[in-house]
């Protein structure tokens, strides 16, 4: 069977609440939006590991260079 | 501020929308309780105004989660962004607070809106979202849809809570 999926509409100018299906119209729109979400925050992330590669790289850098922790510290945060 | 409608979800559902919105109000404040069916700690639902689903929207976000912090930005979405959420894999029974105030809605021009959303988890990790968003259209909002991202439902007990402030005549914000 499948599934139904529906929202919750709530007419504020009377109080009344109603579930309704999503149109074929709402369901592709969802499908749309759940698809450029996952693309946008895996680009995020790519982004987000790419900079801490890079921050590790660096310190390893400035390590080799004989600095210490607490002074790669004074100079980077 | 005047309560204009709440509503407890008694079953999931994949949105939540607000029709017929007065129009005689000078701000809107919308509070939340939500939990997410996404399979993940988080969920991150988003909100449209006017049934507005192109890329007239933008928003600017600054994120904790107990342990570190972090900054981003869209500046081209179809949405405006409520804040990161509990998913099902967060303890269970926890809902997220999240309030949204959209001042001047009436107004002709873009709307602004400010959030605040935590994710109560009751846990080591739990988010905490401020959101800034804008809405280029400039009719009056009328209706605003609150929806999953990530394509997925809001839980049964999820409340959703929209409030109006009017300003009153001498140019003064007062409670009614």
């Amino acid at each position: 069977m499948t599934e139904v999926i529906t929202k919750l509409v709530v007419d504020c100018s009377t109080g009344e609440a109603t579930e309704v299906p999503l149109t074929a119209e709402e369901l592709a729109q969802r499908e749309t939006d759940r698809l450029a979400y996952e693309a946008q925050e895996a680009e995020r992330k790519a982004a987000e590991e790419a900079k801490e590669t890079a921050k590790a790289s660096a310190n390893a850098k400035l390590k080799a260079l004989g600095l210490t922790d607490s002074e790669i510290a004074a100079i980077t945060s | 501020m005047k309560l204009i409608e709440s509503k407890t979800l008694a079953t999931a559902q994949a949105s939540i929308e607000l029709t017929s919105i007065p129009q005689d109000g000078t701000d809107l404040v919308l509070l939340l309780s939500l939990r997410g069916a996404r399979a993940d700690l988080t969920d991150d639902p988003g909100f449209r105004f006017n049934g507005d689903t192109g890329n007239n929207y933008s928003y600017r976000t600054f994120v904790g989660n107990g342990a570190a912090a972090s900054s981003g930005a869209n500046t081209s979405a179809s949405f405006n962004y409520l804040g990161i959420i509990n998913g099902s894999t967060s303890t269970s029974s926890t809902f997220s607070n999240a309030s949204l105030y959209i001042p001047n809605y009436t107004s002709g021009l873009s709307k602004s809106s400010s959030v605040d959303c935590v994710q109560e988890n009751n846990a080591t990790t739990g988010y905490q979202t401020l959101v800034q968003n804008l809405w280029t259209g400039t009719a009056a909002i009328s209706s605003i849809l609150v929806y999953s991202t990530y394509g997925t439902n809001f839980v049964a007990g999820s409340t959703i809570s929209l409030y109006k402030i009017t300003k009153g005549s001498d140019g003064i914000v007062t409670t009614s």
